[in-house]
């Protein structure tokens, strides 16, 4: 089991024939995604496998539209490429078009465009994963976006976390020690993003192949204060957390949109402190992040979290479907 | 991206939102010239000068001089960045507006927001004096957590919000505003009545923040702060102090705002590093760093401060990183002097390691480097990449994981102070 994507997922590629669409499909491809079809306006009708270095295997019918695509491909799942202009638009195409889960890779999306995309989410049929985001990595099964497949190996552990590169360093450090993951989702550092850390950690709650989960968080807004709260409330699996940008001055943006101490909000030692107050383990050092699951899944008592991570599943459940009636 | 309170209301006018009448001034000359013809001269007896900087708090902010760090004075007292002026003994608007313009440009100004350092006064801006009933705050903002526009109003203004939200937080009132619908009124009414407004006071508060939202929105804010907001004696409310920021994603719909930016505010090799698309934030550290990737860079930033150092810098080169970035962002970290080593650290993913070290070798004909250059490699080529660095003949330190390029820095630093 994983979250979100497995050898099942059929993928839409919006913006294919760009040349990170083509890059990252071919990518995608090569690490065995069912690429099922792509989406470029004006290019619909033809058939596509790649360009000058970055050839396809096979190659993947081109649609007009998301609508057109899923009527021919049934695809389940859309990765977004499309430049940040239109990309909200791409993103609103493909929630009208009901596609399940969207992943957008896009970086730098206006925040206007991205309010509009989140009110359009609400009631919808879809998940959006980012936007400014490396996707997510089912290992040995799937990849959706642009993490570097071979950090990555099957196995107990779920990471979330809001940048990119330090996820892949994160993933790396757990299967340098021998400790595979489940999935692997980055959420992206925007300040408005579709999935947050409290939906992906509902998630890995509710997997049974999760065993431990990974939260990599940094500064700016109130999303690891969320996700403590909910942890508290709900996770029964050990998690461990790191949040980047102790160091960080206040009002500077670092890179990330997102990533900004703003009026005293959004420090990473306030983050720390509802972590550790909601029984996460915290670690200091970036470096220490995989040998700190190595530590908890070696000490962890081998059946009693199976039994409650089970009744937590169950909870996560009830409380999706309450949320949803309201 | 930031402007000055001038430049924010010349960009809200736009929009009809309630001002006073202002004009920005950069000589003391102008400002005799502007507070004569533009005010005196129309009957207008008080006026404000307000140096422009890129900082809050100006008003309660001390003026220095930056070659004796003495305050400055005027008229017997503390200059401020704010004065205030009347016709009196001093002399008539226009002189006392010379004297002060003369006082305030060049001076340091000092904030609770721009550290000890302060900020050099460049710009003035003089506004009409207003008859002021009272002080009210006024910011829309993305609220992060709800991912929706909230309106905040407080009868507590002209202080930090940060302030009243702690000790008073029952006198911010707020509004969401979900986009499918739209600032309807009744969410204005809910803002006036919760501030107690009634008859013209009310009407005109509502007109005003209807203006203000419209802007924010079209104007692609992260932040619209009015504060304060007052109202004047006859019951009408307009905007003493303006703060926008830009939602710098949105820059491409807004090229006119390029115009907007005062180099003299910018750190110059923050502005350098621009240029090349680099994203680099200068520290006070004397660890430089050099990553790829923003989460990683902070998190290598908190590495160098956990092995005994202060970084120095915040350098992403971004993912697609080619051997010109890598250069000329090497070349930027290498131009502060505070700088005592180097660590640079790249997961190669979609970015290929051997391009990196092409980079830095390409980097190091430009510029010479005396201090140790710790070097962490990882990823797609990172073999191969090792031996561009190691054939260089070059003295680089080479750290085989994330781990040891943290003790290689501690060992570095401990080197250089002995």
């Amino acid at each position: 089991m994983s979250i979100l994507c497995n050898k099942r997922t059929k993928l839409l590629v919006q913006g294919i024939t760009g040349s990170e669409g083509t890059f990252h499909t071919a990518q995608m491809i090569a690490y065995g995604t069912n690429v099922v079809g792509g989406v470029t306006p004006g290019k619909g009708g033809t058939r596509y496998s790649g360009k000058n270095n970055d050839r396809f295997d096979y190659d993947v019918p081109v649609f007009n539209t998301v609508r057109d695509a899923v009527a021919a491909t049934k695809a389940d799942a859309t990765c977004i490429f499309v430049p940040a202009p239109m990309a909200a638009d791409a993103i609103l195409e493909a929630i009208e078009a009901e596609v399940p889960l969207i992943v957008a890779i896009t970086e730098g999306i206006p925040v206007r465009d991205m309010r509009t995309v989140w009110a359009a989410l609400r009631g919808s049929r879809s998940r959006l994963v980012g936007p400014n985001c490396p996707g997510l990595l089912t290992p040995g099964e799937c990849k959706i976006g642009i993490m570097p497949g071979f950090t990555a190996t099957p196995g107990p552990v779920g990471v979330v976390s809001r940048s990119g590169t330090l996820t892949y360093e994160a993933v790396w450090q757990l299967t340098s020690l021998g400790i595979g993951q489940s999935t692997c989702l980055g959420i992206g550092g925007d300040p408005i993003v579709g999935t947050r850390f409290v939906d992906a950690l509902e998630l890995f709650n509710a997997d049974p192949q999760t065993e431990a989960i990974v939260l990599i968080g940094e500064i700016g807004g109130t999303a690891e204060e969320e996700a403590a709260e909910y942890i508290a409330a709900h996770v029964r699996k050990p998690v461990v957390a790191y949040i980047a940008g102790r160091t960080a001055p206040p009002g500077r943006r670092m890179g990330h949109a997102g990533a900004i101490i703003s009026g005293g909000k959004g420090t990473a030692d306030a983050k720390l402190a509802a972590l550790r107050s909601a029984g996460v383990h915290v670690v200091e050092s970036p470096a220490h992040i995989g040998r700190a699951v190595a530590n908890l899944l070696s000490t962890k008592p081998k059946k009693s979290p199976a039994k409650k991570s089970s009744a937590a599943a169950k909870k996560a459940t009830s409380r999706k479907s309450n949320k949803s009636k309201s | 991206m930031n402007i000055h309170e001038y430049q924010a209301k010349q960009l809200l006018r736009q929009f009809d939102v309630p001002l006073l009448d202002g004009k920005p001034v950069f000589t003391a000359e102008d400002a005799g010239v502007v507070a004569y013809h533009h005010f005196e001269a129309r009957g207008i007896s008080a006026i404000v000068v307000k140096a422009q900087i890129h900082a809050g708090g100006r008003g309660k902010g001390i003026i220095y001089d930056p070659e004796t760090n003495q305050p400055r004075m005027l008229f017997g007292k503390q200059l401020r960045g704010v004065v205030v002026i009347r016709p009196d003994e001093y002399g008539n608007v226009a002189h006392k507006a010379y004297l002060a313009a003369r006082q305030m440009l060049g001076g340091r100004l000092v904030t609770h927001q721009t550290g000890p350092e302060g900020k050099i006064v460049r710009r003035l801006f003089i506004e009409e004096g207003a008859a002021i009933k009272k002080e009210f705050y006024c910011s829309i903002l993305l609220d992060r957590s709800r991912s929706q526009n909230v309106i905040m109003v407080s009868s507590e203004g002209g202080v930090e919000i940060e302030r009243v939200a702690e000790e008073q937080p029952e006198k911010i009132i707020q509004v969401h505003v979900d986009p499918t619908i739209g600032c309807q009124q009744f969410l204005l009414r809910r803002l006036a009545f919760g501030l107690g407004l009634e008859g013209a006071a009310f009407r005109s508060f509502l007109t005003f923040v209807e203006r203000l939202y419209r802007a924010y929105e079209e104007l692609d804010c992260s932040l619209l702060e009015i504060n304060p907001l007052v109202l004047t004696n006859d019951d009408r409310f307009v905007a003493l102090d303006a703060k926008v920021n830009f939602d710098d994603n949105a820059l491409f719909r807004h090229p006119e705002y390029l115009d907007l930016v005062d180099t003299d505010e910018e750190d110059p090799l923050e502005r350098e590093a621009a240029k090349y698309n680099l994203s680099y934030i200068k520290l006070d550290g004397n660890v430089g760093c050099m990553v790829n990737g923003a989460g990683l860079a902070m998190a290598t930033m908190d590495l160098i401060q956990l092995a005994g150092g202060k970084p120095a810098n915040f350098l992403d080169v971004g993912g697609g990183a080619n051997v010109e970035r890598i250069a000329n962002g090497f070349r930027i970290m290498m131009s502060d002097p505070n700088v005592r080593a180097v660590l640079i650290n790249i997961f190669g993913g979609i970015v290929r390691c051997d391009r990196v070290a092409n980079g830095i070798m390409q980097a190091l004909e430009q510029v010479k480097v005396t201090v140790p250059v710790i070097v962490r490699l990882e990823g797609t080529n990172a073999k191969e990449a090792l031996e561009i660095l190691r054939a260089s003949g070059l003295n680089f330190l080479l750290a085989e994981s994330f781990e040891d390029a943290a003790r290689q820095v501690t060992a570095a630093l401990s080197r250089s102070a002995a």
